[in-house]
């Protein structure tokens, strides 16, 4: 077994274990970490976090159990001070020795102090440690104490020191960004794009002082002020240095590995040092005579190191290091790819600039306007992910390139095409270096089915996480071309969406299942197929689901609801919601006699639970003796038309909404559809039956009824929206016939009205120039079908009460008159429940 | 409960002792299912006419415990026969019983055959 010693356990150096870990097989290497600080690695990329929760835990890369479970030694509050090549040893501050076979370096950086007179005041702080934000907090804590307009300085204006601003800002105090540059994030950003991020910073707060160089820091042994010329200062309480990062690069020259003369440890593409058995990694790392100081070249590093030293010599760092970056500071989108500003030999800009809205967006193409060279984005970056993967992979861009910065898309039209175009080698997540190819194939070859198993098994958007809405993309567009989430064809067996289905089934006369799977489908069909086959033959044929029970939902095929224990509900039509003494009496009575437990339902009936499938046929018989039908309770059907009382009663009613709603739901039961259907009428505008809640709603006004269609309570309640106003009740059935005919033949299986009308090209508008316009002409066709439904309607209870043959379905066993004695009820509030389901 | 689910246990076809009539071939729907009781087992029987063919598992849907499978929808998940559970649309393989969209137990299947109209079920009790 060979040792592998880490010095540095920040995030570089933690990505290298965990690359390590993965790699490692068996007992082969032994890796022991060692970490200056008192904690185990933490997210430095989201260190301001911490001054809004102080959770240094949510920070932590991984938690200190990790490190056992991966039996990876991790030692915390030890400072490594020498290395003793030839004899292969490390010594810490306390004069422990550690021998090695592989030294990997990944001591990170110090932030860069500039000599300026005065910076050992007190308040004077650095950022970059959680202590560090300890001691700004505290230090900060005393300053509120004396008072209240407390002013904090930041030297810097690049990424860090804007983060630094965000974190002055949640500390209570003025922040104050003071920059050498003319423009802030001087290597981000242009001028342009500076000042319009000046704008957005200056407005949430943040004073912004550029083209500052600082002479000293003033007071007397703490800060008061800093001093930039003559006459030129700024009263502050405390200072924030943000300028720059210094490798860490002791421990190499110590060692006499070869340093760089602005520091960093020399290293070769396998991210060797001068010395092969040591590697440094990180941003102690000088690379192509470049420190990096973001964290997805870091990652890369650990991973060419890991592979390296795993023995994979073909994995070495790229030539050209991407330092493209996208962040959100303060709230603000801030995004820079490629080449930010264009040397004009080179290519041409387009750019955008928006300073009402704090906008500005600029992209760089080829002469030849084919190729994307570099861009910046500010204040909306939400295109950065397609730019940047556009600029990658050389993608070619589109005739009128300013369309992917201005204009159509937004329209809904489509400049980039989709996440789907981009080639398999295109990295989506740079922190974690997980490629298009690796997330789709996770998904082809079914070792994931969502974005979170896709998260899981590749890791990706577990780095800065700005990859997340491209990795959403790629998982949804995956998974509907394998017809996982957008169902749009029906199953394996039939390769056509319900809309088609519907199409051919009526033109070729095709009445059973079995002949369609015949004549356009293949295997032998399931349970996704048959009830949308039975659903589509119930609105062509008014075929009750007794014709073909065993292609029915279960609960179609049993005429009833299937409970959690197996047992059913039974629900009795009750139009409207009225219903007379007489036949409340008969409810009650059958549940007494069957011991059935009975609710009110949210549609006005009356439901009774816990029937034993053998009883249904009796039940059913007595209740269709007192006049009951079916309530379609158990359908993919109409279920009820709920109602007010309306101007019969209400002094407050404008007209009799409980007998539209009874004549409405006369009308419609027994129609199958794609989804469950409801209705509501309400008798003035207080809006008591709720109807706009429901597929179709009628609210009376003065001079009609106003008809509102596609609404629905559920998981997504949606208002139903208005169809048409003022219209008499003849006209209602009219738009309601065209209305509901025309979503039974187009929707896609159990897609509600709502979700249909969302799909629905052209929306509401739309729908009433079909409806209301007949602008397809389809509009005496769609109330002639629904006519010929109305006029076939039957009770299939009644059918199955009056035919021996289907009563027989109604038996538990078919050999023996027994009970089934596994379902189990117990009492509850002087009713009947079914036994809770075990764990 | 898990009482329940050990009384079930797949039968092959070296074990059986007793061949059991179950019921007639009518009682079973063409392309459904239904129940028999044998013993304190409840077994459902499948008569997949498309298929030409005829299954039985148990009863209990392993998901929740409920007496329901017999009266599932089958299916076909790229040529193996399936049910569909009615209650939550868990689907097993009538083949061997795997539950295929999902990781619960598999459930046990029963050698059957037709003779003169009836359908007999193999046990070795």
């Amino acid at each position: 077994m060979q040792t592998i010693l880490v010095v540095g356990n920040g995030m570089v150096g933690y990505k290298f274990c965990e690359k390590m870990v993965a790699l490692a097989e068996g007992n082969t290497f032994k890796i022991k970490v060692f970490g200056e600080e008192p904690r185990p690695a933490y997210d430095r990329v989201h260190l301001s976090a911490y001054f809004e929760d102080q959770d240094a835990k949510s920070l932590e890369l991984a938690p200190a159990s990790w490190y056992q479970e991966n039996n990876v030694e991790l030692i915390t509050g030890q400072y490594v001070n020498d290395i003793d090549r030839t004899g292969k040893t490390i010594t810490t501050k306390a004069g422990d020795t550690y021998a090695y076979d592989y030294l990997v370096l990944a001591t990170g950086s110090v932030p860069f102090v500039p000599p300026i007179r005065g910076v050992e005041k007190a308040g004077v702080f650095v950022y970059r440690t959680i202590e560090d934000l300890e001691g700004m907090m505290a230090y900060a804590a005393q300053i509120k104490k004396t008072k209240s307009n407390g002013k904090a300085a930041i030297l810097g204006g690049g990424l860090l020191g804007l983060e630094a601003g965000k974190a002055v800002l949640d500390m209570g105090l003025e922040p104050h960004v003071v920059e050498f540059a003319p423009k802030l994030m001087p290597r981000q950003l242009d001028a342009r794009s500076s000042k319009v991020l000046q704008l957005t910073l200056e407005d949430l707060g943040i004073h912004i002082h550029l083209s500052k160089a600082t002479n000293q820091i003033l007071g007397n042994g703490a800060i008061t002020g800093m001093e930039f010329g003559e006459d030129d200062q700024l009263d502050v309480d405390m200072l924030i240095i943000s300028a720059g990062i210094r490798p860490r690069d002791e421990l190499g020259k110590i060692a006499g590995l070869e340093t760089g003369t602005r520091g960093g440890i020399v290293v070769n593409n396998k991210m060797q040092t001068s010395d092969p058995s040591i590697y440094a990694i990180g941003e102690v790392a000088l690379y192509n005579q470049m420190i990096y100081g973001l964290v997805a070249p870091g990652y890369d590093m650990a991973q060419v190191a890991a592979q390296q030293i795993a023995g994979d010599a073909a994995i070495i760092m790229v030539e050209d290091i991407d330092m493209s970056t996208k962040l959100k500071l303060i709230g603000v989108d801030v995004a820079s790819f490629g080449e930010p500003y264009m040397p004009p030999e080179k290519g041409l800009s387009i750019i955008f600039e928006n300073k009402t809205k704090h906008l500005y967006k600029r992209i760089n193409v080829s002469h030849d306007g084919k190729t994307l060279l570099g861009g910046i984005l500010v204040g909306d970056a939400e295109d950065y992910n397609i730019l940047h993967q556009m600029y990658l992979n050389g993608m070619a861009l589109p005739d009128n390139a300013e369309e992917l910065i201005v204009g159509a898309r937004r329209e809904g039209g489509s400049a980039f095409g989709s996440a789907m175009d981009l080639p398999d080698t295109a990295q989506i997540c740079s922190c974690e270096s997980v490629s298009k190819g690796a997330i789709c194939t996770a998904l082809l070859e079914e070792k994931c089915d969502s974005f979170k198993d896709v998260v899981s098994c590749t890791k990706a958007t577990t780095g800065c996480g700005g990859c997340k809405p491209m990795v959403t993309d790629l998982v949804n567009e995956t998974l509907k071309s394998m017809g996982k989430t957008v169902k749009e064809v029906i199953c394996e067996h039939f390769e056509y969406t319900r809309q088609e289905l519907y199409g051919i089934i009526k033109v070729k006369g095709i009445k059973t299942y079995d002949e369609a799977l015949d004549h356009f489908g293949k295997g032998d069909g399931c349970e996704v197929c048959k009830p949308v086959l039975a659903s589509i033959f119930a609105t062509i044929y008014n075929d009750t689901a007794n014709k073909e029970a065993v292609i029915q939902d279960s609960n179609d095929r049993f005429l009833a609801n299937i409970q959690r224990n197996g047992s059913y509900s039974v629900v009795p039509r009750i139009p409207g919601g009225e219903i007379t003494p007489e036949k409340l009496i008969v409810l009650g009575e059958v549940a007494k006699k069957y011991d059935l437990y009975t609710k009110i339902t949210g549609g006005q009936r009356i439901d009774l639970f816990g029937a034993e499938l053998n009883d249904l046929p009796a039940i059913w018989q007595e209740l269709i003796a007192a006049g009951f039908e079916s309530g379609h309770a158990y359908g993919k059907a109409l279920r009820t038309v709920k109602s007010c009382v309306g101007s019969t009663w209400c002094r407050y009613g404008m007209d009799e909404s409980v007998s539209f709603a009874i004549e409405l739901e006369e009308r419609y039961k027994g129609l199958r559809s794609p989804h469950k259907l409801k209705g509501g009428v309400s008798g003035c505008i207080r809006e008591c039956a709720e109807a706009r809640g429901k597929d179709f709603g009628v609210i009376a006004v003065e001079g009609g009824w106003n008809l509102y269609v596609c609404g629905n309570g559920g998981a997504t309640p949606k208002h139903a929206l208005l169809l048409a106003e003022q219209i008499d009740n003849e006209t209602v059935i009219k738009y309601l016939d065209r209305f509901l005919m025309y979503y039974i033949r187009t929707a896609a299986p159990l897609m509600r009205t709502a979700a249909w009308l969302d799909k629905l090209e052209g929306g509401i508008a739309q729908l009433k120039r079909i409806v209301v316009e007949d602008s397809l002409g389809l509009a005496a066709d769609l109330e002639e079908q629904m006519q010929g439904l109305v006029d076939r309607y039957e009770c299939e209870w009644k059918q199955a009460v009056e035919n021996e043959d289907i009563k027989k379905r109604f038996q538990h066993f078919v050999n023996t008159d027994d009970r089934d004695d596994n379902m189990v009820f117990v009492p509850m509030r002087e009713q009947k429940m079914p036994e809770v389901w075990a764990q | 409960m898990e009482q329940t689910l050990e009384t079930y246990t797949t039968m092959h076809q070296n074990e059986i002792t007793q061949w059991f009539k179950a019921c007639a071939v009518a009682d079973i729907p063409e392309n459904g299912g239904a129940c028999v009781k044998y013993q304190d087992k409840q077994i459902a029987i499948f008569n997949y006419t498309r298929k030409k063919k005829w299954y039985a598992c148990q009863n209990l849907c392993p998901h929740k415990m409920e007496m329901v499978l017999s009266r599932g929808m089958l299916g076909d998940a790229e040529g193996v026969a399936k049910v569909a559970c009615p209650l939550h649309k868990k689907t097993f393989s009538l083949e061997d019983g795997t539950n295929l969209n999902g990781d619960l137990p598999a459930i046990t299947t029963y050698p059957l055959k037709i003779e003169a109209g009836f359908v007999y079920l193999g046990f070795s009790e």
